[in-house]
């Protein structure tokens, strides 16, 4: 089992490195195939003489063939040396401001959409069929339906600036004032939580249903066991499988980029939001650090989704043949 | 053999299931005895209504869309009226069942010993490490080879064989009285099935276990049952011990049933023979007897529902639900040796 598990371990690794070498070179490409996308001309103001743009590309190293260009970049960026072209600041310490509220935004999403899903999805399925599981199958639709820029934005409108209850937008750091750090994100938890939860609920719901149905849970009544361990160490702890490698899955998304619409529209300044600057002004390096930012943590979240679930399932094991 | 107090009396029980198409009369006054020691056999086709009755009496068919009526008593209690709690405390542990598919009967998520643990600390107030030596004892019990080590593997390491014994140790993991086993070895292969039924015949004759076993394979009930109940379509049409039904059959389905076993003391029919015909819908059972459409000595009376009543002077204790004479029974029987059955040419 430990010799499977570290050869698992290596094996992903290596392949993670690929995928991120991959996402790298692609995303560099595509920057400098882009029209409009000369660093030079940007860089160099609103009218540019060619002397100036010549100048600059030959001080940024623009002229270079791009491989060389290429690894420059990535040289850089592992060094936490590279330079935004637009702004002129570190785009690691950019980040690294930026990462502590993507991921209070990203694990309070989290925990409060899977405790919602959970509770909701059960009452859902032990209901199945009568008005209250009805009624929560239209609510769970609807917030499926509601877009986070729109939610969000009626939210920081109605309930903000309206009615002054939250903030209005923005992040306090947790170690400046824990509660205000928790007022400010009540809302962008709300807003990022309300899609997943409508999503997740029918899932366990049906899940649930179909677990119902199995024999195992048929022995576990006939055992006598109560309804309540039947439900929770038989149906629930079996349907809970699927989600919870979802559940990772979409948590390594929403660091990854999935909550850039998010901390926009609350203002929380997080790393998607720097990503989403970025990208308006074309300034590849900031790109191409978030990118690979993001990569990192959906690469990771799949590993160890993978992992999560050779744990949860037994019948599962990593390296695709049984142990013993 | 002295008799003793029946342990499982059941009288007149139905149930019925709503489903989109109507009412479906799954059980339609079954009425069953088993004594103490005893094993009884419920035999039928698919959809006769033999796992419905097992698994009402495990209170495993209430909800919402099932109404069930009549009684059932066990061990003095009433198991058709007992709330959930009260049944709850006596399944499992005075009465345990076993199922058709060893396969997805145990829970994948749990290692072997656990799911006998978590059902004797259900009825017991005993630690994990002596319910643990206790899953142990009983899966060696049951003939599971290295018991102390393989108690720890999860059931998709377990051979479907194997499963069906740790169903088995975990079903006599609280010394229940009544086993009810429901079709136990349709999902094994034919060695496997021999070897279950030796160990049910072991439990049955050790353990003073009785058993209620619901099947459809007449060659098993030959092997281990006292007394037989053969099903048809919901309702009991002959019940007697298990010569009585072996050697003088009374009812034409009951011919039909052991005609369709393959026998090798005799000549091999070129065609396997088979009860012409198909059993009815229970949405709209047939008027009367519920065989009379397949019946090919059916007659005008046959539309009223015949009584499960004994028809024999010398053996009392035989019942059947059929309306012609025994003579004109015998006489039929001879007839293409097990009777109704023609070869179907």
């Amino acid at each position: 089992m430990n010799s499977a598990m570290a050869r698992f371990a290596v094996r992903r690794l290596l392949s993670m490195l690929l995928v991120l070498f991959a996402v790298s070179v692609l995303v560099f490409l595509i920057f400098n195939v882009m029209p409009n996308g000369d660093p030079a001309v940007r860089m160099a103001g609103k009218i540019p003489t060619e002397t100036q743009v010549e100048a600059i590309r030959e001080e940024w190293g623009f002229d270079e063939p791009l491989y060389v260009q290429y690894v420059r970049t990535m040289e850089q960026l592992f060094s936490g040396e590279m330079i935004s072209y637009a702004t002129r600041q570190n785009v690691s310490e950019e980040i690294w401001k930026g990462l502590p509220r993507t991921l209070s935004l990203a694990v309070g999403a989290a925990l409060i959409w899977m405790a919602f899903a959970i509770a909701l999805g059960l009452y859902s399925a032990l209901r199945a069929g009568r008005l209250s599981d009805r009624f929560l199958t239209v609510l769970a639709l609807i917030g499926i339906s509601m877009p986070v820029f729109w939610i969000g934005a009626l939210m920081v409108y109605y309930l903000g600036y309206k009615a002054g209850i939250f903030p209005n937008g923005g992040y306090v750091e947790f170690t400046v004032n824990p509660l205000e750090w928790l007022w400010h994100l009540v809302l962008p938890w709300t807003a990022l939580s309300i899609l997943f939860i409508g999503f997740y609920s029918r899932v366990l719901r049906s899940d649930i249903l179909e677990t119902m149905g199995e024999d195992y849970v048929r022995t576990a009544r006939a055992k006598g066991l109560s309804e309540r361990r039947v439900l929770l160490k038989h149906v629930l702890r079996n349907s809970l499988i699927p989600i919870v490698t979802l559940w990772g899955l979409d948590f390594g998304a929403v660091i990854g980029g999935a909550a850039i619409l998010t901390e926009t529209v609350f203002d929380l300044q997080g790393v998607g939001q720097y990503a989403a600057e970025s990208i308006k002004g074309l300034d590849l390096p900031p790109i191409m650090a978030v990118t690979m930012f993001g990569a990192f943590f959906i690469v990771t979240f799949n590993a160890l989704v993978d992992i999560a679930y050779a744990a949860l399932d037994p019948r599962i094991r990593l390296e695709g043949r049984s142990s013993r | 053999m002295i008799p003793r107090d029946p342990l499982l009396e059941v009288r007149d029980l139905a149930v019925s299931f709503n489903t989109e198409e109507g009412s479906v009369q799954a059980v339609d006054g079954v009425g069953l005895e088993l004594r103490a020691g005893e094993v009884l056999a419920v035999v039928g086709e698919s959809g006769s209504g033999k796992s419905v009755t097992a698994m009402t009496l495990m209170g495993l068919t209430r909800g919402p869309n099932a109404a069930i009526s009549g009684a059932a008593t066990f061990e003095g209690t009433e198991l058709i009226g007992a709330d959930d709690e009260e049944l709850r405390r006596i399944r499992g542990n005075r009465m345990a069942m076993i199922f058709q598919d060893p396969m997805s009967s145990l829970d994948p998520v749990y290692r072997v010993a656990d799911q006998i643990v978590e059902q004797i600390q259900a009825h017991r107030d005993v630690g994990s490490a002596e319910a643990r030596e206790r899953a142990i004892e009983l899966l060696d019990a049951v003939g599971i080879p290295a018991a102390a080590k393989r108690a720890d593997s999860y059931p998709h390491e377990f051979s479907g064989g194997m499963r069906q014994r740790a169903m088995i140790a975990m079903a006599l993991s609280l010394e229940p009285s009544l086993l009810i086993a429901d079709e136990p070895t349709t999902a094994l292969d034919v060695t496997v099935q021999a070897q279950i039924i030796e160990l049910l015949r072991g439990l049955n004759r050790d353990r003073d276990l009785s058993i209620l076993l619901i099947t459809h394979d007449i060659g098993v009930v030959a092997e281990i049952a006292d007394r037989v109940a053969v099903m048809y379509a919901g309702r009991i049409v002959e019940y007697g011990t298990l010569d009585e039904i072996f050697y003088d059959p009374q009812h034409p389905y009951t011919w039909g049933l052991l005609g369709s076993l393959t026998r090798i003391d005799r000549p091999r029919p070129r065609r396997l023979p088979q009860i012409p015909g198909m059993p009815p819908s229970l949405l709209a059972p047939p008027q009367g007897c519920h065989f009379r459409p397949r019946c090919a000595h059916a007659f005008d009376r046959c539309l009223e529902v015949p009584a499960l009543e004994s028809r024999l002077a010398d053996t009392p204790s035989h019942f059947d639900r059929c309306w012609l004479e025994p003579a004109r029974k015998r006489e039929l029987r001879e007839v293409g040796d097990q009777g109704a059955l023609e070869e179907p040419r």
